[in-house]
């Protein structure tokens, strides 16, 4: 980079970023902003302070990743009751989040919340609950998920959790975190590689690949016992594990009859059934919502590209035609489009693709950027970037207009994978 | 407060400012590749004295100056059919395998990482695969081979560059 586009870099920066330093397992920059940002005051609440945890602090850390609002300072003011606000002190604010917490005799604590409409003067929505002081950071998140559903019509992904591989030299770590990078858990560490992790529908397993026994074999693990089968072991390589919306049956890549070809199997390694006949590399397969389709990597028609196939049967289609070479392919919730990694003159773009238009549309600048992976709501789409000489974590908004950057404290984050919504 | 957000936010870029100078292939480059097989290294060897043994005595493949001393096979980008210039390398290796039947061979594929790191494991194990084949035609036999793929996982060199594409688009005849 020359020193006047670097100084330029700074100043775009220094202008638009957020860094939310403390104690987090990931450095976080934001970049840009939605289009139309929604003015929300967060209050102090009452008595967070007693805590290590500041709730206020978290929500509206959440709230400014999103890109979606725009944070007015409280400027002292602090009401902690509906009855203590005046509406007249908040010009200019759409919404006010007020709250408290308690510390009870028990030792839990209690967390009371609202969220005001400053125009209408009307609570938009309020929780009050029970909860070991630890688990803090988690109400903050679900706090921030009902303010950021009630504010934009859609669901909050701030109570999610993330997968990746973080390298560090010759260990490679399998890790789960909140989707802000706290919480950081590891799941597996080995000496060898790790790729493609996979969340179940549900959350509760991992599927994965690792070349522990010197070819890459496909595991699944429980998150709750730590307990780890097998799913496919066979000579050669097998790779590319993807659940099915029911979580009964993953499609897995196996060589061991030539080329590289698209199986189902069940997640005990039963049932194994061949889906694909090319004889070419077909790889990473993707579940349409409706578990009909499975979008995948081929290069049967020359250079690698997206297809689908029907799973009872029927011919695949070819989906990209844009110059270059398209990877990693994976449904949008809604099933309306796919999210891809675009290669071309070197580079490689995050890109999105719309079923119906067949148009691409290209979300990032380009640089090292591979296997975007959506958040569960669709808004934004978490993928593996490069910064510095390492490997890291970005998001982009499924517009293109808010960028995130997440800088590990050590090592190279490759192979991220957001998870899904968990049950209540 | 928005204050020491600002000046936390220079800091923070500040201290990238500087990480970011270090020129990436310079981490590539000082790491010393794994030569023990690389051809070139083999090539540059100045070559030994003859061995005055008798000829029966002398296994090829520990012979420096032997065709077999030559382990890897190179590709183009996003290629994995044996090239022109790898055949009398690969073909020498079958008529070895084919004349030391106890003789065993891993071929282990391997890609540069301009692709996704499934797409790369599919293109190392058909590159190993190809090698295979050759192997077989020439007289080895499907017992005495065994392919894997490593993907982009393990690059001989780091670079983003071909100089070190290059290098990492090949597979290993690794004997066992």
């Amino acid at each position: 980079m020359s020193g006047i586009k670097k100084l330029r870099y700074l100043g775009l920066l220094a202008l638009f970023c957020v860094t939310l330093p403390v104690h987090a397992a990931l450095n976080i920059e934001i970049i840009g902003a939605g289009e139309h940002q929604i003015p929300v005051a967060i209050v102090p609440f009452a008595g967070e302070g007693k805590f290590a945890q500041s709730i206020s602090q978290v929500v509206s850390a959440d709230l400014a990743r999103s890109g979606l609002f725009r944070l007015v300072d409280p400027a002292g003011k602090a009401p902690h009751e509906p009855r203590e606000v005046v509406y007249a002190d908040w010009p200019g604010v759409d919404a006010l989040a007020i709250g408290s917490v308690e510390e009870q005799i028990n030792g839990r604590v209690a967390v009371k919340f609202r969220l005001l409409d400053a125009v209408k003067q009307t609570e938009l929505v309020g929780q009050a609950v029970s909860a070991r002081a630890d688990q803090l950071r988690a109400i903050a998140h679900r706090i921030s998920d009902m303010i950021y559903e009630k504010l934009t019509g859609d669901a909050g992904v701030f109570s999610t959790r993330i997968a990746y591989i973080n390298r560090l030299d010759k260990v490679n770590r399998l890790v789960v975190a909140d989707s802000d990078g706290y919480g950081e858990q590891t799941v597996l560490a080995i000496n060898e590689t790790i790729m493609s992790p996979a969340w179940s529908p549900d959350g509760s397993h991992l599927a994965y690949v690792t070349f522990e026994q010197e070819h890459a074999v496909v595991y699944v693990q429980s998150l709750l016992t730590s307990q780890r089968k097998v799913v496919a072991n066979f000579p050669g390589s097998n790779s590319a594990p993807a659940w099915s919306p029911d979580g009964k049956q993953l499609a897995i890549v196996l060589t061991r009859d030539g080329g590289s070809q698209l199986y189902l199997v069940r997640p005990d390694g039963s049932d194994l059934r061949r889906i694909t006949f090319s004889g070419e590399i077909d790889t990473e397969p993707n579940f349409s919502p409706d578990g009909q389709y499975l979008l995948f990597t081929s290069d049967r028609g020359g250079s690698p590209q997206i297809y689908r196939t029907p799973l009872d049967g029927g011919p695949a289609e070819r989906m990209t035609f844009e110059g270059g070479n398209n990877f990693s392919p994976r449904y949008s919730p809604d099933g309306k489009s796919f999210v891809f990694a675009h290669l071309t003159n070197g580079s490689f773009y995050i890109a999105t693709q719309d079923f119906e238009t067949k148009q691409m549309q290209l979300l990032t600048d380009g640089g090292w950027e591979k296997k975007p992976s959506f958040a569960p709501n669709g808004k934004l789409i978490l993928f593996a970037s490069e910064a510095q000489g390492r490997g890291i974590l970005a998001t982009v908004s499924s517009d293109g207009r808010v960028k995130q950057r997440m800088f590990p404290q050590a090592g190279d984050i490759r192979e991220p994978t957001w998870g899904p919504f968990l049950k209540q | 407060m928005m204050k020491k957000l600002l000046i936390g936010v220079l800091l923070v870029n500040l201290l990238a400012a500087c990480a970011s100078q270090k020129p990436k292939e310079v981490a590539g480059e000082a790491k010393p590749a794994p030569a023990a097989e690389a051809p070139k290294a083999v090539e540059a060897a100045p070559a030994p004295a003859p061995a005055p043994v008798a000829p029966v005595a002398v296994d090829p493949l520990n012979d420096p100056n032997s065709i077999l001393a030559k382990r890897s096979t190179y590709y183009p980008f996003d290629v994995y059919v044996v090239q022109d210039a790898d055949k009398p390398v690969v073909e020498a290796h079958a008529r070895y395998l084919s004349e030391h039947a106890n003789r065993n061979v891993r071929l282990e594929g391997n890609c540069d990482e301009r692709g996704s790191t499934e797409y790369n494991l599919g293109l190392g194990q058909r590159r190993a695969d190809g090698v295979k084949k050759m192997l077989q035609v020439g007289g080895a036999k499907d017992s005495q081979i065994e392919t894997i793929s490593y993907g982009e996982e393990k690059p001989r060199l780091t670079c983003h560059e071909e100089k070190c594409w290059k290098e990492n688009r090949r597979t290993d005849l690794n004997y066992r």
